[in-house]
């Protein structure tokens, strides 16, 4: 029962054996082999021997019968590349070369996503890059169709599809026009990956304060300040309201609290309120005469 | 570097230059990129010098079963593997020399982030496997290879080196 179990088996395995066969003298071994599967070398000559497997990715040695086929399990050889197969004792002196290629089936995706963090509603901000690799972390050389999907916090997905060129794949895509965490997702077939993008509001787009006299002072406040998108800008960001007169200029720096800023200045009559944030300018109001 | 690597890159014909035996004859054909980033001058003849310095490091780590040797110009799963192989070959009291003597080079993705480049090399080599000093078997082997490279603080490193039927 056993023996018949083991020769079904090992039927399976010749059967999955690459059939092209490079033959040099009596040697015969695969022209190329898929990683990780199985395959054999069928030696000329008699006698012990040594079979040494030699590349740049990995290297094996098996004893063998010269004159014998030596089969080599599924996974032996995973590593993609060009390999020498040496025989080395007993009567051969043969040796031949076979190329090991990335396995068929997409496993690992290396994605990287730039920028993590950006402003909203900027034209092919965001770039993702894809290296397809199967199991082995050998990358698949022949065109396989990646898509990417970026789908922003309000549900919106932008879709690309591109198909790799020597193992690799890239987009570009645009930020939404709402703040929020996006989801960047590469996919090719099963094989997913994840990266997270934060899409912040741009440039200020509305910047308008009002002013209020009282006595010797003078309360300023802006409206909320947005971005063109109407997205609120963070708190924190700086805001400066600029007091010009006929003495001199009194400068208040202070920072957004719920998008407003606030501040207090002394009145000065017929002084120039202006208001900014970084290089954005505000409306600007110009004070009666009278204190 | 210990020996100055001549690189000729023509914009208009590609050239070999062949440099005696220490040296293999490189061959950089014009740049036709795909991806959104254009490519330095500078970076270009950077990328090809430090690729070609990789080959030497491997050989040298590979004649000499040295993994350390792959640091200077290795870098992730390329490093991983060639480090497995050189140990897997000491452990069996092998060395292998691989004279690289020919590539014909075309870089042919930038990342839109530059933070990878990919290029393709149809190299030819001299591949020894040897038992100390006693050669085990020769043979002369031309395959495409394809190679990641990434910019660290100094140089670029190879992270991907992996060859295919041509």
């Amino acid at each position: 029962m056993k023996s018949k179990c083991t020769f079904i088996l090992g039927g399976l395995i010749l059967a999955a054996m690459p059939l092209a066969m490079a033959q040099t003298g009596g040697l015969r071994l695969p022209k190329t082999v898929e990683a990780g599967s199985a395959f054999s070398i069928q030696s000329s000559g008699s006698g012990p021997a040594f079979l040494y497997i030699v590349g740049p990715g990995q290297v094996l040695r098996r004893k063998v019968q010269l004159g014998e086929t030596t089969v080599f399990a599924p996974g032996d050889l995973h590593n993609a590349g060009r390999y020498l197969a040496v025989f080395v004792g007993g009567s051969s002196t043969e040796n031949g070369a076979f190329d090991v290629t990335a396995a068929h089936q997409p496993m690992v995706l290396s994605f990287l996503a730039k920028p993590s963090r950006l402003p909203v509603d900027l034209h092919d901000g965001i770039s993702g890059v894809v290296y397809v690799f199967d199991a082995f972390q050998n990358l698949v050389l022949v065109p396989i169709q990646v898509s990417f999907q970026l789908t922003s916090v309000t549900g919106a997905e932008q879709m690309r599809t591109a198909l790799t060129r020597n193992g690799a794949a890239w987009t570009k895509m645009n930020s939404a026009a709402q703040e929020g965490v996006a989801k960047f997702v590469a996919r090719v077939g099963d094989a997913t990956s994840t990266r997270v993008i934060q899409q912040v509001p741009g440039n200020p787009c509305h910047l308008r304060m009002s002013a209020r006299a009282s006595g010797q002072r003078l309360a300023v406040e802006t409206e909320p300040v947005r971005d063109c998108s109407g997205n609120p800008l963070p708190d924190g960001t700086i805001v400066t309201f600029t007091e010009t007169y006929s003495d001199g200029e009194s400068t208040v720096d202070v920072p957004l609290k719920r998008s407003v800023a606030r501040a207090d200045m002394p009145a000065y009559g017929g002084a120039k309120v202006s208001v900014a944030t970084g290089v954005f300018i505000g409306n600007e109001i110009r004070l009666g005469t009278k204190r | 570097m210990t020996k100055p690597l001549f690189i000729i890159m023509c914009s208009l014909f590609p050239t070999i230059v062949a440099l005696g035996s220490d040296h293999p004859a490189v061959r950089a054909a014009p740049t036709e990129l795909v991806g959104p980033r254009p490519l330095e001058r500078q970076t270009e003849t950077a990328v090809i010098r430090d690729y070609l310095q990789a080959w030497r490091s491997m050989s040298d780590a590979f004649d000499q079963n040295r993994t350390d040797r792959l640091d200077p110009d290795f870098i992730g799963a390329a490093k991983e593997k060639l480090a497995g192989t050189i140990r897997e070959q000491a452990s069996l009291g092998i060395h292998t020399r691989y004279r690289d003597g020919a590539h014909d080079l075309h870089l042919v993705f930038y990342s839109p982030e530059g933070l990878s480049i990919q290029l393709v090399d149809t190299v030819e080599y001299d591949m020894e496997v040897l038992d100390r000093d006693k050669v085990l078997a020769a043979q002369h082997v031309r395959a495409r290879y394809v190679a990641v490279l990434t910019p660290t603080e100094v140089r670029w490193k190879v992270r991907i080196l992996q060859a295919e039927p041509e």
